[in-house]
């Protein structure tokens, strides 16, 4: 009866355990509704990987601008 | 060059892909999960960057036969225009092996390979710039760019088949094409790869238009 009651309790500790486990936050946001959200991430880097880059030829190319304006 | 339905198909292909790569169906893969949708996303990347360094690679090998500026500075730009997506490549990489594979860099042999092949081609930066002469620099940078082009090959899809590699297509880890790849992800990836392809081409032009321009100008 005692080494019943000692496994019992043993296990019922062990689940309690794993419930704690599960209130520990961590950061699960972003492995939600199937890692959607690596999806969105990669798609944000690529486009702003790209539109910086736009803007970057395009503060060349007003350079160049001002440079062959008639005035000058 | 000048001519716009390219650039509108790569615009459109572009805006379809970020469309009906996050609508459509794919198949369910544990662990992947939805992170699937990266195909579209991330390899497209590298296709853009490999077809702008053979580009770049072939004004290299015209410019040694035509001493022409013009293909130089064509060379240069496209190798230019191609790291930017190597760089988004690795990047992209990076974030989407962080959540399957659980590390941002696990020493890959696939993700040190890219690496490499990124830093020859920084080199190639690198030499170009520290040479100031012009025809020299012309000359000795397409025969670096020659040597650098089949070293990229190799490093990207030779050496990662030959040893054991979490990323898909090497050491004996089968590629998406074998099962994944259903015709369902084919309707969207292909116009992916033709799309982020026309996009990195664009690119390409309005560096090589700057620079012609920038030239003219000193």
């Amino acid at each position: 009866m005692k080494k019943l009651l000692t496994i019992l309790i043993l296990l019922f500790s062990s689940l309690n355990l794993l419930a704690q486990n599960n209130d520990i936050e961590m950061a699960d946001r972003l492995r939600e509704d199937g890692k959607i959200y690596i999806v969105v991430i990669c798609i944000v880097i690529i486009l702003f990987g790209l539109l910086i880059y736009l803007f970057l030829l395009d503060k060349r190319l007003k350079l160049l601008e001002k440079k062959s304006d008639p005035k000058n | 060059m000048h001519r716009i339905w390219w650039k509108i198909l790569a615009a459109v292909l572009v805006i379809y892909t970020s469309i009906a790569g996050l609508l459509l169906e794919v198949p369910r893969l544990a662990i992947l999960n939805e992170t699937i949708r990266n195909l579209y996303f991330h390899v497209p990347m590298w296709f853009a960057m490999v077809v702008l360094f053979t580009i770049s690679v072939w004004y290299s090998v015209r410019s040694l036969s035509t001493q022409s500026e013009a293909d130089d500075i064509r060379a240069v730009e496209s190798a230019n225009a191609g790291i930017i997506f190597g760089i988004l490549g690795i990047v992209t990489g990076a974030v989407w092996a962080k959540f399957t594979w659980g590390q941002f860099w696990s020493f890959d042999p696939k993700q040190n390979f890219a690496a490499i092949s990124l830093l020859l081609y920084f080199a190639y930066f690198v030499l170009r710039n520290a040479i100031d002469e012009e025809q020299k620099r012309a000359k000795i940078a397409a025969i670096y760019n020659i040597f650098a082009f089949p070293m990229m090959v190799v490093l990207l899809f030779v050496l990662p088949r030959l040893q054991d590699s979490l990323h898909p297509g090497n050491g004996g880890n089968p590629g998406f094409n074998s099962y994944d790849l259903d015709s369902r992800m084919r309707m969207v990836f292909y116009p992916a790869c033709l799309g982020w392809i026309l996009v990195g081409y664009w690119v390409y032009t309005l560096r090589f238009r700057t620079k012609i321009l920038e030239n003219k100008q000193l």
